[in-house]
Order: C-alpha cells, then sequence, then structure tokens
C-alpha cells in the first residue's frame, strides 16, 4: 500500500525555487500495475526517486506498508530500498563482467542472504522474470537487450519487494522485445501479485497497466483506469 | 557486507583491470623493497662495525694523555701532544681491584728498512701483557718478554700485514730489520686480526717499551695505556678508581688524561649508522609515499569510472558504509599484496648485497613486520578519501551520471 500525501519537491538554482512536485497525492493498492506518464521534465523522475526512496520530499509524507519514509536517513534509505523496492532501469542494469547469476544475487548480498539461499532464490527469480536457465552462467554482456531486462527484472525480484519500480524499462529496446518485457510484468502482476509502477512517456506502454498517473509541470493532471491491454502471448 | 563477499567484489573489480592494478601495486612493491633493503644494509652495517669494536675487547678502557675536548669526539684528542702519562701510573694502575692487565704503550712513527724494501709504518713499544689486553694471538715465534723488557732489547715482533709487506712470502723469523737505522732480531709474527680500522696491529712493528723509550723515541713517558677489566660489569666502578688513583698521583684537581672505553666509541659509531640508516630510510620512504599517492589515483580513476556500478548498488540496497568498505578494501588489498612483494623483493636484494661481500645484511622481523603495518596502513590512508567519495555519491547523481 503507497500513500502519498501533499508531496512537494522543491529545488533551488540561486534565488530561483523550482517545485519539481507540486502537492502531489495519490494511493497505490497492494496488487495494482500503474503507469505514471508525463513528458520530460514534468517531474516524473523526481516522483519515481521519491516513491523509490531514493530522495526525500520537501515536504509532504510518502507511507510505504505504512511506514513514513518521507523522514528517513540515508542508511534507513537504503534498508527500505533493500527490503521493499525492487529497481528496473532503462540502461546499464548490470554489473559489467559479471555472471547472469551473480547481478541477480548481489541484493541479496546486502540483505544478508547465505550462499545456498542466495541462489535457490536468484534461480527462482530468474525463472519468474522468464529467462531460460542456459543463460544464467553467461557473462551480462553477452546476452541480448531484451534478456537484459529479464535479468533486472529477475534482480528486482529477488527480495521479494513490496514495489517493483520500472524507470523506462523498454526504452532501449525494440518494440517487439518492448513487449515481451511489458509482458512480464503484467505476468508479475496477474500471477504473483505484485505492484508494479511504470515510468514511461510512450502512451503505448502506459496503456498495458490498470491506471495511469499523468504528471505535468509538477502536478498530478489526470487519473485514470485503462482499458487493458492483453498481451497475450509474452512467453514468446 | 559479508567478509567472502568484499573479498570477492575486490578480487572481481581489481582482476578487472590487471595491468593498471599491477603498475599501481609496482609502487608499493619497490617503496617497501627500499625500505627493507636500506633498514637491512644499514642494520649489516652496524653490526659488522660493532663486532670489529668488540672484537678489539670490549672489557677494555683505554687511558690517554691530555684532555679529549668534548663534541670533538676520540679523533682529535691530544694524544700525543700531551706528556702526562708516565711508567709508574702503570704500575700504581696495575694494583687497583678490577685490573685484569695494563698495556702501557708508545707509538711513532719510524722508517723500517728491512729485506731491500723501506717502509714507514707505527712502531709500537709495548710490554708482555698488550698481547692478552688486545686480545692477539702470535702466528710464528714469541711475543716481548719480560726479560726482553728488562735487559732493553733489539727484538722486533711484526704484525701481519707488515710482515707481508717487508717479506713478501719469505719467513721473516730471524731475520734482522733496520728501525731508524738500528738493527732489530725478528722473534715472532702476529696473526691478522683485521678490520679495526686504520691503524690496527696488522700495520704496527712491535718492540720492548723500554727500548721504545730509551733507544728509539729517548723519551720517558706513555702515548697510552690499555686496561683490560676482570668482569665487564665494573667497567664503571673500574674506570672511577683510575681516574681517582690518577688525580691523586698527578696531584692535580682536572683531569690531564683521559679514559675512554669501548662502550664510548661504539655508543659514538652507533649513533653515526642510525643516523645514517635513518636517511637511508626516510629516502625510500619518499618513494613509498608517492606509491601511495598513486594508489589514491588509481582509486579516485575507478570510482568516477564506476560512478554508475555505486548508484545501482546503491538503488538495489547497498548502505554508504558497504560502498566504502568496499573500495577501502579494494586500496587495502592493493597495498598489502604491494607490500608483500616488497618484502620478497627487498629480501632478495638483501641476499644479493649480501652475496657480494660488501655488507653482511640483516633482514629482521620487526622491519617486516613495520612494513607490512605500512603498506597497510598507506591502503587505509590513500584509500580513505576515494572510498568516502564513493560512499557520499547521491545515488540520483550516480545513476544519471555519463
Amino acid at each position: 500500500m503507497i500513500e502519498v500525501k501533499n508531496i512537494t519537491k522543491t529545488y533551488k538554482t540561486g534565488d530561483v525555487e523550482f517545485n519539481a512536485l507540486d502537492n502531489v497525492s495519490f494511493t497505490i493498492k497492494d496488487g495494482e500495475f500503474v503507469a505514471i506518464m508525463g513528458p520530460s521534465g514534468s517531474g516524473k523522475s523526481t516522483l519515481m526517486h521519491t516513491l523509490g526512496a531514493l530522495d526525500s520530499p520537501t515536504s509532504g509524507t510518502y507511507l510505504l506498508d505504512g511506514k513514513d519514509v518521507s523522514t528517513l536517513s540515508d542508511d534507513e534509505l537504503a534498508n527500505i530500498r533493500r527490503d521493499k523496492i525492487g529497481f528496473v532501469f532503462q540502461a546499464f542494469n548490470l554489473l559489467p563482467r559479471t555472471t547472469v547469476l551473480r547481478n541477480v544475487m548481489l541484493p541479496l548480498v546486502y540483505a544478508g542472504v547465505h550462499g545456498e539461499e542466495r541462489e535457490r532464490r536468484a534461480k527462482k527469480a530468474l525463472f519468474a522474470a522468464g529467462l531460460d536457465e542456459n543463460h544464467f552462467h553467461h557473462m551480462s554482456n553477452q546476452i541480448s537487450g531484451g534478456q537484459i531486462q529479464r535479468v533486472a527484472i529477475a534482480r528486482a525480484l529477488v527480495n521479494n519487494p513490496s514495489l517493483i519500480l520500472a524507470d523506462e524499462p523498454t526504452g532501449n529496446l525494440d518494440s517487439k522485445t518492448g513487449e515481451i518485457v511489458i509482458g512480464t510484468f503484467q505476468k508479475l502482476n496477474k500471477e504473483l501479485g505484485r505492484t508494479i509502477i511504470l515510468i514511461t512517456h510512450e502512451q503505448d506502454i502506459a496503456e498495458h497497466a490498470d491506471r495511469i498517473l499523468f504528471i505535468k509541470d509538477g502536478l498530478l493532471v489526470e487519473d485514470r483506469t485503462t482499458h487493458k491491454k492483453r498481451i497475450v502471448n509474452y512467453d514468446k | 557486507m559479508k567478509f567472502i563477499d568484499i573479498a570477492n567484489e575486490t578480487y572481481s573489480s581489481l582482476s578487472a583491470n590487471k595491468v593498471r592494478s599491477g603498475l599501481t601495486m609496482l609502487g608499493i612493491v619497490i617503496g617497501i623493497a627500499s625500505v627493507i633493503a636500506m633498514v637491512s644494509i644499514g642494520n649489516g652495517a652496524k653490526a659488522s662495525i660493532q663486532s670489529s669494536i668488540e672484537g678489539l675487547g670490549s672489557n677494555l678502557l683505554t687511558i690517554i694523555p691530555g684532555v679529549v675536548q668534548p663534541g670533538r669526539g676520540i679523533v682529535s684528542s691530544g694524544r700525543g701532544a700531551s706528556q702526562t702519562l708516565k711508567n709508574e701510573d702503570a704500575d700504581i694502575i696495575k694494583n687497583i681491584d678490577g685490573v685484569l692487565y695494563i698495556s702501557p704503550e708508545v707509538s711513532s712513527r719510524f722508517q723500517v728498512v728491512a729485506n731491500g724494501n723501506n717502509t714507514n709504518t707505527t712502531i709500537t713499544g709495548a710490554t708482555p701483557d698488550y698481547m692478552s689486553v688486545h686480545n692477539l694471538t702470535i702466528a710464528n715465534g714469541n711475543f716481548i718478554t719480560d726479560a726482553n723488557q728488562r735487559s732493553i732489547g733489539r727484538q722486533a715482533i711484526l704484525g701481519a700485514t707488515v710482515a707481508t709487506d717487508l717479506f713478501g712470502d719469505q719467513d721473516p723469523l730471524g731475520k734482522t730489520i733496520r728501525i731508524n737505522k738500528i738493527n732489530f732480531n725478528v722473534i715472532g709474527i702476529l696473526n691478522a686480526k683485521g678490520g679495526t680500522g686504520f691503524s690496527g696491529p696488522d700495520d704496527m712493528i712491535f718492540v720492548p717499551l723500554s727500548t721504545m723509550q730509551k733507544i728509539l723515541s729517548g723519551m720517558d713517558y706513555l702515548s697510552m695505556m690499555a686496561v683490560s677489566v676482570t668482569d665487564k660489569n665494573q667497567m664503571t666502578e673500574v674506570k672511577n678508581l683510575i681516574t681517582y688513583t690518577l688525580l691523586e698521583k698527578h696531584r692535580v684537581d682536572e683531569a690531564d688524561f683521559s679514559i675512554i672505553s669501548q662502550e664510548d666509541i661504539l655508543g659514538t659509531l652507533t649513533t653515526v649508522i642510525d643516523t645514517f640508516t635513518l636517511f637511508l630510510a626516510a629516502i625510500a620512504s619518499i618513494s613509498l609515499l608517492v606509491g601511495g599517492i598513486g594508489i589514491m589515483n588509481m582509486m579516485l580513476t575507478t570510482v568516477t569510472e564506476r560512478t554508475k556500478e555505486i548508484g545501482l548498488r546503491k538503488a538495489i540496497g547497498a548502505k554508504k558504509s558497504d560502498i566504502n568498505t568496499q573500495f577501502l578494501s579494494e586500496a587495502i588489498v592493493l597495498t598489502f599484496i604491494g607490500g608483500f612483494i616488497g618484502i620478497i623483493l627487498g629480501w632478495l636484494i638483501c641476499l644479493l648485497v649480501t652475496s657480494t661481500g660488501l655488507v653482511q645484511t640483516q633482514v629482521s622481523l620487526s622491519s617486516v613486520l613495520i612494513a607490512f603495518g605500512v603498506s597497510t596502513a598507506i591502503g587505509i590512508i590513500f584509500g580513505y578519501y576515494p572510498a568516502r567519495r564513493a560512499g557520499m555519491l547521491n545515488p540520483i547523481d550516480a545513476l544519471r551520471y555519463e
């Protein structure tokens, strides 16, 4: 359960103050698949950083599973990210010169999970993300773009987070591979009941979610449910 | 983060760029190796000088006429210029408790002719006790006897070097040499003692003290007295007793003589060598410092290169301290391995120096431990700032970094 109440983020450049987020409030229930849309500079990245506990808002409260995240210290934020949030980024998702399996195990290293349990959970997450087992021991630079994003999704899943945050996950992919990746998200949402927040500027991608939040000039301008597009053959 | 994970991360990031890691490590290797080598060579030099001075007799007190000027050391003493020590002084000192032997001596340079060779060397007038006091052994023949001494005999004993210089391969025993145009009969040759500085007994010719004083130099005073003390631990007491006795005998309030113990000479030389070793080690340390700066430089480059990776690690839950530890351990592992290789290299340099026969080097355990400590400390000191910079990176800025 995510509750955002009157969140404002102000950046100061010299004497000029600029509100990247202006009094934004919304609630996302567990198991929802939400897309956040907006043109570049709209504040959607700032919103994502706040939701991802990478940054604290200037004012307002952000409750994640009932816990107020907006006032935590750096180390407490790191713990929230480790235990409750899984990230999928547009680019540079994986560590170079490192195997797929080790990349997925990385969050468990910081969580202090033991060796065998680590590998078991990483493999489970990789299967859930739809990656073929013969890629597990490949280096991260030996696999394709679509596979990279599946590994990134597996890494986001491996800690059993309450929330998966995907920042333009299809931005670097061709439309067909992009569809497959979005299909993976839909499957995780529908079959495993994961809460997913997808940040994108593409209307077409956003339509795959249950609900779309539009951000413009730091304001929440629209909040609507979609006529959901279902990707049927997402395993292909 | 567990130790094994840190080790894993460190290994994979250092091995990802082997050439760079190796070159950076080289700075530490050279620094540590030169410190180890310099300190060991210094220690070796000190040990060899100590052993050769102790070879003179560690229970030896040397009494010389005149006063040693404080700060001017033993070299510029008034030896030879003052005429305050007499034969009677030696007789009195002989009766002091704790004095084992006393050797009154007169030394002077004379022209010596023998076997057609002409040389200028030090002639020492000595008594039979000279051999015992100075730890000398006779190779062939006899040393000066009491009979020679009483009869003002014309007998000479040759030091090992002098014997070779004058007679070459021939046996000098029984031959005649001319010292200051007076004939002397060679009755003995000494074993070489070696390594005692500029005017050791190897370079001397010995004649009876009475002959020296009455015939060669014509002077009744002594150039020095060497006293060997029964018990090493009584050196100070015996020294004080001799001082008191001589003051009374000479009827003076301020000493017109000086008593030098082996410890005084040893102390002076040890100080000189220690200073020299410190100086060498300081120069070597500069290369260690440069090596440390090399580590810091590399770590700063690494942190900049891996900004995005740091951002990613932070996004998936790494704390400031996790990132800090990871980068700090990279620097420490570099210096630790560099230090280890440096110790081996320094040790090899020492073996090489020893094998040339110049100095017997000594690699001490303490210098190895200090080198290890210093190299690890350099890792911590020069790795701290880059690691802190990595840990302080804001995950948002780090992820955006191009």
